[in-house]
């Protein structure tokens, strides 16, 4: 099994006549992802490909295709109203790859997001896939490998390597989900565990974070509380010097919060097997799936 | 003359203007900022009787001097959040009135001007029963300015380490360190972890640099440009795992920028991901002098081991 995505969901690419749009329209339909319809105001009525409805409105992709999770690859300047459109026409699952969305358009999304059913995933980042069944992003898909390891993470190409290390040692993943570097992203750490605890087929979950935030520490409190499967983790950061903004938005250190020392004592504190090496993540995970006796 | 505050960093920043007021007696000295808190997903106001300098050791050692209260962006800046500041503040009635007015101002500009920060510290209590600011600072949200070219406007590059603006106009995130192993990585959690694994091997790294996602062989070379007119740089190791970003443009990258740069330095590459074969073929007919690392952890060994031979 898997979480969020699987062979039966049914996407649609907001901004499917993009250049990086309908070039990852393409990646993800010849992964095997059930793209079903594109939209693109203006452009209603054109097919995408010869073979995929692009429609004016969200809503009528959902009305006469059936679509159930949407892939937004918006300008920044639009992608707050992609993301509430998709919200509006109650989309199961929205992943929002866009990078450079003004924090207050955010504010403003999760506040409409509370209490809604919509899952957001991102923005500003890789997206997610569920390996041989569905790819909903940017994440390059033969480095993936069907399995039972769920994997939730705040960067993107960390994440690469890190699937790299684990499909190396023939560690296949449930689900692999980047939830995106910003201050506000419409999921957390915490949020996505809750999914992995019920899914049956994840054993284990490789969790890795970054300086910056709460996220880290917010999902070290879920987990000693409600988590009951084995989780290992790296924190990226922690070399970087404090108050330098390190690329994302969220990876900045202010004044001792944030640190990576910080993160990783809260997580061994929750029982989260930490690997400082980021070249080890894969070999943490094979010890940890062996000596919980675990397959994978 | 350098200024070192906690905000410039150890080594501090030069002061280029000086600012001439005239002097102010005050009674108390206070602190009021605004910024978006990342659990809430809201903007926060803070306010402290303890303003001044120490402001961050306040924050950090006695956080229950801080007052915050959340502003739901739907509804607004409404009358009582000046008062949960003004009251909390212990402030008497002849100033409520003026500590609202301030609150709401700069609530306003906060969202008006999609401010990431702005603070008043101190705003001072004068012996007239005026509050006064006598030092401010405002931050913006880098995203946001495309909707503020008035704001753009300001920016001022004699405030920037001149590398770094260099890098911030060819798109690339460039952040000078103190070490000598020059890094190029594309992604920011991976240049992160590559900075993590070179002191973990025992060397230390001479900068940040993320390539980004989209390089072209031309973005590659000015990366490489910037990453060696660090004077420190002994080493330099290349590590790309190529998603979108494709390593046989990398390669390329690397070839024109060796060719005219002269590189002379030890150089270890680490490309994984998409067209790496054409990658390893381009970097291999090249000529060049580099070595290449199977793995991440292999690249780090490497690293440690041409940066330790260096220092003999």
């Amino acid at each position: 099994m898997s979480i969020l995505a699987d062979r039966d969901t049914r996407v649609v690419f907001q901004g499917i006549t993009g250049s990086e749009g309908s070039f990852h329209a393409r990646q993800c339909m010849e992964y095997g992802t059930n793209v079903v319809a594109g939209v693109t105001p203006g452009k209603g009525e054109l097919k995408f490909d010869n073979k995929v409805p692009v429609f004016n409105r969200v809503i009528d992709a959902k009305e006469q295709e059936g679509a159930n999770a949407s892939c937004i690859f918006v300008p920044p300047v639009f992608a707050a109203d992609a993301i509430l459109e998709a919200v509006e026409a109650e989309l199961d699952l929205v992943v929002c790859i866009t990078e450079g969305i003004p924090v207050f358009d955010m504010v403003k999304v999760k506040k409409v997001l509370s209490g809604k059913k919509t899952i957001l995933i991102g923005p500003n980042c890789p997206g997610l896939i569920s390996p041989g069944k569905c790819k909903i992003g940017i994440m390059p898909g033969r480095i993936h490998k069907e399995g039972s390891v769920g994997l939730i993470s705040r960067s993107g190409t960390l994440t690469y390597e890190a699937v790299h290390q684990m499909s190396g040692l023939d560690i296949g993943q449930s689900t692999c989900i980047g939830i995106g570097g910003d201050q506000i992203v419409g999921s957390y750490f915490a949020d996505i565990l809750k999914l992995f605890e019920k899914d049956a087929r994840t054993e284990a979950v490789v969790i890795i974070g970054e300086i910056g935030g709460t996220a880290e520490e917010d999902a070290a409190a879920y987990i000693k509380e409600n988590f009951n499967k084995p989780v290992i983790g790296f924190i990226a950061g922690q070399t970087a010097p404090p108050g330098r903004r390190m690329g994302h938005a969220g990876a900045i250190i202010s004044g001792n919060r944030g640190t990576a020392a910080e993160k990783i004592a809260a997580w061994e504190a929750a029982g989260i097997h930490v690997q400082r090496n980021p070249a080890k993540i894969g070999e943490t995970v094979a010890s940890v799936l062996k000596k919980t006796g675990l397959k994978t | 003359m350098n200024l070192v505050t906690p905000q410039t960093g150890q080594e501090g920043q030069k002061v280029k203007q000086v600012l001439v007021e005239q002097g102010i007696e005050a009674d108390r000295q206070l602190y009021i900022g605004i910024v978006i808190d990342r659990a809430l997903s809201t903007p926060v106001i803070m306010a402290s009787e303890a303003g001044g300098m120490d402001i961050e050791k306040t924050a950090e050692k006695t956080p229950e001097k801080i007052i915050k209260t959340a502003v739901d962006p739907a509804a607004g800046f409404s009358g009582f959040h000046a008062r949960k500041i003004a009251f909390g503040l212990n402030l008497s009635r002849d100033l409520i009135k003026q500590i609202s007015g301030i609150t709401a101002g700069l609530y306003k500009i906060f969202v008006e001007k999609n401010c990431s920060l702005i603070e008043i510290n101190p705003l001072v209590i004068t012996k007239t029963r005026i509050l006064l600011a006598l030092d401010a600072k405002i931050n913006f949200d880098d995203d946001a300015l495309f909707r503020h070219p008035d704001i753009k406007e300001l920016f001022d590059a004699d405030e920037q380490e001149p590398m770094e603006l260099e890098a911030a106009k060819q798109n690339l995130n460039y952040i000078k360190l103190d070490g000598d192993v020059g890094c190029m990585v594309n992604g920011a959690g991976l240049a992160m972890a590559t900075m993590d694994i070179i002191k973990i091997a025992g060397a230390e790294p001479a900068n940040f640099l993320d390539v980004g996602g989209g390089a072209s062989a031309d973005q590659v070379e000015n990366a490489f440009r910037i990453l060696l007119s660090d004077r420190n740089v002994k080493v330099v190791l290349v590590n790309i795992f190529g998603g979108i970003l494709r390593c046989d443009r990398v390669a390329n990258g690397i070839v024109q920028a060796a060719e005219k740069t002269g590189l002379k330095l030890p150089m270890i590459v680490r490309l994984e991901g998409t067209n790496v074969e054409q990658a390893r073929k381009i970097l291999h007919q090249s000529g060049l002098s580099f070595e290449v690392a199977a793995t991440f952890d292999d690249a780090a060994q490497k690293v440690a081991k041409c940066a330790s031979a260096y220092k003999i």
